[in-house]
């Protein structure tokens, strides 16, 4: 038992790569599918406000990026991709541990920066001339992203370094 | 950096100069004219709005031409035609076109009809069409559908649901009325969802055989054929021919004046323009033989126009300074600033009290986009899409112009902190050197090894970089609120809402990074002496926010209470500069994406098969990575300058200075200076 336990520290560091990329995933998917729900809409009426709705319709795609991002730091330092590494338990945890932050703070996040895409997606529909005002709006959701994808990397970068 | 003077400019004239005044001042572009609101027993205001929306109506039947024109004879579209603006054309084009503007508009009304006719025989095709399907059928019938019966017989001519012969019909008539025969049922045509029938009886029994045909599912055709129906079918054909022709010999029409499209755009532009002259009209006060004018001048143009008006028309024209809060604003920057203008105009535009924030919002904006997006190739691609777009469209629209030019250079900062911190296209150059040179690459100083540091292998000090970046934002900032403060001769509150802050923030800095704990994040500590001069603002700077932030309330319990809740904006100023570690994160992304990418594309090895791969691979993933990255570098580079900058200073609420000018679509007219 004590020895499957000492083995797994690849397992968790694979595991918190899954996590980064998995929830972040999520929530980008379904921000960006709520928001493009939202910008077809406006097609419908005005199909020459495309550039306009499609930049908000990526704005919470970045949460999925940060978890591929962090996914493959996680990767490299623990030697999944390039040359392999012996992992203890302890550093594996780390790295699982470290994925965290941007798994759920991205994950919620990118639901709610898609929520609040979806309200700017209005306004520029009936006032495009707003769109700098309405741009920042959801982008004030993705600081709390961007501070997690922030602690996630440093921390990995601190355990590789350890 | 400088909100221009504006003056107030009032005009009084003689009525017959009017149109040649409005004319000249469209023209121009320099006056925002404002409602005169002079009615009295000699002035009046003259009512426009029928000419007005007789030009709209000109101008709307101009582009509908247009479009009818375009849609026959396809024009070549570029996917960059929207970056061309308007076409230039010169006052002498203009004038010739305006001469030939009544026959245009007799080319633009023909097309219409054209188009009207072609439409209406489309339709008529359609009827035909129908008329032939329903009509088939019957075709081997020989006499006419109206056909009603001899003298002594009676006919029924229609249709059952479903696919019956001549006996099933007997059977069932008979069922229903026994008593009746000489009845003589001829199938005309059938398929499994209907049969033609004629029917026929003797007069006496016609009744009876009428209901119980009823009865059994027999119905009358909706279209009936006056003459046998083969020889209507030959008509219809015929007609449905005739017109296929005509249609051609419209169409034929239309494009024979393919050439006139540049000169229908022109005339909706032209008719647009006038109508817009007519409106202005509205704001004017008239007497029999005078007219007045009041609007918003630059102060610089207003000494030209001045002289202009007086010596051309014989006008009058009253100048005097304008410095209320409700006169429009116009700015002016030098050429290097002046793109950001654009983004300091989707926030708002400074008030009169104000000061433009352009120039010093313009180096942080370059510093900061830079930063974000910091890769040497993605900078470089961005300066060189630009600066080709700039050189190659020069008639490209004012505000698309100026963003461009921002981009220009976001991407020179981007160029400039993608060699300091040694990423182009990430490490392209090293995985490229590695995998098909097998070697290591050579050292290419900002290429390939940074000029500064490395921010993926260092990213404690680039973090430490971006707040001192964020404190120097920020003290810019509250610089440009004791600006502000001078400006109003409020010279007291620059003590009291920016000395203190400058003392509370600095005095806390220096306090932290004298201890222990924050100088092993920072990597070095301050002196201990720091400690004590850093309390000692500290203490000034709270005591100056807690005595003074709340001065404007008398009640002295409550002054204080204003002050503690003026010093809780201290946790503002901690997740302001905490903000600005989005520079280190967003750096970040952008750079190890780009890795990301290399490596994905080098995994497939050094042969011709993983050349290609790493090809695409290559174009595709950092055209990615440079999509989403420049548009989260341009957000949140805004958002530093709206919420973490102008939080410090700017309210705004200017309005836009917006001159009486030529608005059209397609063209624009140069003047000869």
């Amino acid at each position: 038992m004590s020895e499957i336990l000492n083995n797994s520290g690849l397992f968790f560091a694979l595991l918190g790569a899954a996590f980064a990329t998995f929830f972040a995933g999520i929530g980008s998917a379904i921000g960006v599918g709520k928001a493009g729900i939202a910008a077809a809409g406006v097609l419908s009426e005005d199909p020459s406000k495309f550039g306009k709705v499609l930049i908000f319709q990526l704005l919470p795609a970045t949460q999925g990026i940060y978890g591929l991002l962090v996914a493959f730091l996680i990767l490299t330092n623990a030697g999944i991709i390039g040359t392999p590494k012996d992992i203890s338990l302890q550093t594996g945890l780390l790295y699982f541990a470290a994925s965290l932050p941007i798994a759920f703070a991205g994950l919620f996040s990118a639901i709610h920066q898609g929520n609040c895409s979806v309200a700017g997606i209005g306004t520029v529909s009936k006032r495009p001339d707003q769109m700098g005002k309405a741009i920042i709006l959801p982008a004030m959701v993705e600081t709390y992203a961007i501070l997690a994808l922030l602690i996630s990397i440093l921390s990995i970068f601190g355990i590789a370094a350890m | 950096m400088a909100i221009l003077e504006m003056q107030r400019i009032n005009v009084y004239a003689l009525i017959k100069y009017c149109k040649d005044i409005l004319e000249d001042l469209q023209r121009k572009g320099v006056i925002q004219i404002e409602d005169v609101n002079i009615e009295d027993s000699v002035f009046y205001k003259e009512d426009t709005s029928s000419i007005q929306s007789s030009f709209l109506r000109s101008a709307s039947c101009a582009k509908d031409a247009a479009e009818i024109l375009c849609e026959f004879v396809p024009q070549k579209k570029s996917l960059l035609s929207s970056f061309k603006g308007r076409t230039a054309i010169t006052r002498k084009e203009y004038d010739t076109f305006v001469e030939s503007s009544q026959e245009i508009l007799r080319v633009a009304y023909d097309i219409i009809s054209f188009k009207k006719n072609i439409e209406q025989n489309k339709a008529e095709i359609i009827k035909y069409e129908s008329q032939l399907e329903s009509i088939k059928p019957w075709e081997t019938l020989d006499i006419p559908m109206t056909f009603d019966g001899t003298k002594t017989t009676k006919a029924f001519i229609g249709t059952f649901e479903d696919n019956l012969s001549s006996e099933d019909i007997l059977l069932k008539l008979a069922e229903t009325i026994p008593e009746t025969d000489n009845i003589s049922v001829d199938i005309i045509s059938s398929d499994e969802n209907q049969t033609c029938v004629l029917i026929l009886c003797m007069n006496k029994d016609a009744e009876t055989i009428s209901d119980a045909l009823r009865e059994i599912g027999f119905a009358y055709p909706a279209y009936l054929s006056k003459s046998v129906p083969r020889l209507r079918m030959k008509e219809i054909k015929r007609h449905i021919n005739n017109r296929k022709g005509r249609i051609l010999e419209y169409t034929n029409n239309i494009k024979s004046y393919s050439g006139t499209l540049s000169a229908l755009l022109f005339l909706e532009d032209y008719y647009i323009m006038k109508a817009e002259r007519y409106s202005i009209v509205d704001n004017l006060s008239a007497s029999a033989h005078t007219f007045v004018m009041s609007g918003y001048i630059v102060k610089n143009d207003a000494e030209n126009l001045k002289s202009y008006l007086e010596s051309k028309y014989d006008a009058e024209v009253e100048l005097e300074d304008a410095d209320e809060l409700d006169v429009p604003i116009k700015l002016k920057n030098s050429k290097f600033t002046e793109p950001v203008e654009s983004v300091l105009k989707t926030y708002s535009y400074p008030n009169r009290r104000e000061i433009d924030p352009t120039s010093v919002m313009a180096i942080f904006y370059y510093i900061f986009f830079g930063m974000m997006f910091s890769d040497a190739g993605y900078g470089l691609v961005m300066t060189l899409v630009c600066g080709i777009m700039l050189l190659k469209f020069k008639n490209m629209e004012d505000g698309l112009k100026k963003s461009m030019k921002m981009f220009f250079w976001c991407g020179v900062s981007t160029t400039f902190w993608g060699l300091m911190f040694g990423s182009f296209f990430g490490d392209a150059i090293s995985v490229i050197s590695n995998v098909y040179f097998h070697t290591d690459a050579p050292n290419i100083p900002g290429l390939v090894s940074p000029l500064w540091f490395n921010p993926v292998t260092d990213p404690m000090r680039m973090l430490m970089f971006a707040f001192l970046l964020g404190v120097i934002h920020i003290f810019a900032g509250l610089f440009l609120q004791a600006v502000i403060d001078v400006k109003n001769k409020e010279y007291l509150s620059i003590i009291y809402d920016v000395v203190s802050w400058y003392l509370l923030v600095l005095g806390a800095i220096f306090a932290l990074l004298s201890t222990k704990m924050m100088g092993d994040i920072a990597g070095f500590t301050l002196p201990p002496v720091f400690m004590t001069v850093g309390l000692v603002m500290m203490a000034v700077g709270a005591v100056i926010i807690v005595a003074f932030s709340g001065r404007e309330s008398k009640n002295p319990i409550k002054r204080l209470l204003k002050g503690l809740y003026g010093l809780y904006g201290a946790t503002g100023y901690l997740s302001d500069i905490l903000s600005y570690s989005r520079l280190l994160a967003l750096g970040l992304a952008t750079g190890v994406i780009a890795q990301v990418f290399n490596q994905i594309g080098s995994m497939l090895g050094g042969g011709i098969f993983g050349l290609v791969m790493f090809t695409i691979i290559f174009l595709i993933g950092h055209s990615l990575n440079i999509g989403i990255n420049a548009l989260g570098a341009y957000v949140h580079t805004n958002r530093l300058q709206f919420v973490e900058f102008f939080g410090k200073f700017y309210t705004g609420g200017g309005e836009e200075f917006k001159p009486f000018r030529i608005n059209t679509k397609h063209y624009i007219v140069k003047e000869e200076k």
